[in-house]
């Protein structure tokens, strides 16, 4: 990475990302000692906010951000040059083409592609399995996707993240900021080992069920 | 040259600090078989606690009605997050924080008739027409009646804290307003810690057992006298009291503190949870720690401005 982009990113991330979220926001993070030190490794969470993005890669130190590579779709953050910029030079997104918002070609690449190659550099991966932010506070069933990856690299750790909050604060099609508790809830690493995709995708749906077990969360309807 | 009382005020709490982290440590030493964890994490949480009170008093009276501000910014973000809300009335959250600065405005600016009636009135009639706009009646009591408690008992109550240090007094003390706020705040601490004392070692006949079953008439009545003692002894040094008004002060803390408290138990009994948050290690949240306050703090700050005022 670029030494002048990494220095903002650093900027970017103090001066900004960090105030917002530990002091208007506020975290609290369970199982912070699930957290890989450092890559290769994905993190999988739920998905309500355009912050969940910044929230995980804020749970990391700053010396590591360089190394934090959220996935994010290819058909809305590339849409227009500002937007490309940001999230190619600051947030550093792999962009990933979905199968779905996009008419299938023949011999195009593998979408999971520049994911598999992240993780074979080393860093460590965000990645929301539902697939896009869907209504605030709701869990929608995960995509098969992250077991595809789990195949491809079956001794990288997966670790499964439960968010609770951020959809408040920041839900889709919103910009008005409202600043709400956030729970971060990080479960035990899983991996592709020994499991098909099938049992990987329901040894994670587990996982996420045992970390909303037994917690109050208050109600948003 | 004497310490001004503030600061001898100030050394006090470290030196109680200082026997009270001695105490858990010789302790956790003599009965290793138990399990202080929580009483040191809370001791250290008090560490951060007092420290950040004594720089905001070295910081001055302006800089401390901000820190009251910014905790009546936790105090209020924790409620909201605690209690059940209708998504459709994000927006009518983000006015309601919007509140918060302008209240300690009228604070900090000294400007006592907005002060009192601005969220009992004018907020309070916003939320409702904002409230409107939304175009939801299911819930609509359940949403109105929710924000607007909770802006009462963490922003308006709290701010009286505020308000103690622009306050004019008919007799002025060497320590002023911040004499005042460190003696309500104090003495409220100071009652919580005692009824739970007193509560524990003599404790027998449940006071209200449906809502806070750990609740005794020992441990209230132990508590009440003990504070009463302690706000005579303290008076001298922090108020224009006289012996029988600070006995009346200490009472009125007793007696408020205890309601608080039992009232942040009913909430959370209510919603089925332990403690409020857990932005206090050992404490639990922050208005586990300042549920009392939010009782004392007005009733107190009235009592002065019409008595001293």
């Amino acid at each position: 990475m670029d030494k002048v982009y990494r220095l903002l990113q650093i900027i970017f991330f103090a001066a900004i990302v960090r105030p917002i979220i530990l002091i208007v926001l506020g975290l609290r993070i369970d199982g912070r000692e699930n957290l890989p030190k450092s890559g290769p490794a994905v993190l999988i969470a739920n998905h309500n906010s355009h912050l969940d993005t910044l929230v995980l890669m804020s749970i990391y130190p700053l010396r590591k951000l360089h190394r934090m590579r959220p996935v994010s779709a290819a058909d809305y953050f590339l849409r227009t040059p500002l937007k490309r910029w940001f999230s190619t030079n600051i947030i550093r997104v792999i962009p990933m083409i979905r199968p779905s918002k996009t008419k299938p070609k023949s011999g195009r690449e593998n979408p999971f592609e520049p994911i598999f190659e992240a993780i074979g550099d080393g860093d460590i991966v965000i990645f929301f399995p539902e697939g896009s932010r869907g209504a605030p506070e709701q869990l929608t069933a995960f995509h098969n996707g992250i077991a595809r990856i789990a195949q491809h690299h079956p001794d990288v750790p997966i670790v499964p993240i439960f968010m609770h909050g951020l959809g408040k604060a920041l839900p889709k099609g919103d910009f008005v900021l409202v600043p709400f508790f956030c729970d971060i809830i990080i479960g035990e690493a899983l991996t592709g080992v020994g499991r098909d995709r099938q049992e990987f995708m329901s040894a994670i749906e587990e996982e996420i069920a045992k970390l909303t077990h037994g917690r109050y969360f208050a109600s948003w309807d | 040259m004497a310490l001004a009382p503030i600061w001898l005020g100030m050394a006090g709490l470290w030196v109680l600090l200082g026997v009270a982290g001695v105490a858990v440590f010789v302790l956790a030493r003599a009965n290793p078989e138990k399990d202080y964890t929580e009483l040191a994490s809370r001791t250290r949480t008090w560490v951060w606690i007092i420290l950040a009170l004594t720089s905001v008093m070295a910081m001055g009276d302006k800089a401390a009605i901000i820190f009251i501000g910014f905790i009546s910014f936790l105090a209020f973000k924790e409620y909201l997050t605690l209690v059940p809300n209708r998504a459709a009335d994000r927006r009518v959250f983000f006015w309601a924080y919007i509140a918060i600065p302008i209240q300690f405005w009228w604070v900090y600016a000294g400007y006592y008739g907005f002060f009192t009636i601005f969220i009992p009135v004018y907020v309070f009639t916003f939320i409702a027409f904002r409230l409107l706009l939304t175009g939801r009646t299911d819930g609509f009591i359940r949403a109105a009646g929710t924000l607007q408690w909770g802006l009462i008992l963490t922003v308006y109550n709290l701010s009286h804290l505020g308000f103690l240090f622009v306050l004019p007094l008919s007799q002025s003390t060497q320590a002023g307003g911040a004499g005042l706020f460190f003696y309500v705040v104090f003495l409220t601490q100071f009652n919580d810690v005692a009824q739970y004392i007193w509560g524990k070692l003599f404790g027998r006949h449940k006071i209200i057992p449906l809502v806070s079953p750990g609740k005794t008439w020992e441990g209230f009545l132990g508590g009440l006298v003990t504070t009463v003692a302690l706000s005579i002894v303290l008076a001298g040094l922090f108020t224009p009291f006289d012996v029988y008004f600070a006995a009346a002060s200490g009472a009125l803390i007793g007696v408020l503190g205890f309601v608080g408290d039992i009232t942040v138990s009913a909430i959370k009994r209510d919603l089925g949870v332990k403690d409020s948050g857990r932005f206090l290690p050992g404490h639990g949240g922050i208005l586990d720690r300042l549920d009392s306050l939010t009782f004392t703090a007005p009733l107190f700050f009235h009592f002065v401005r019409y008595f001293y005022g």
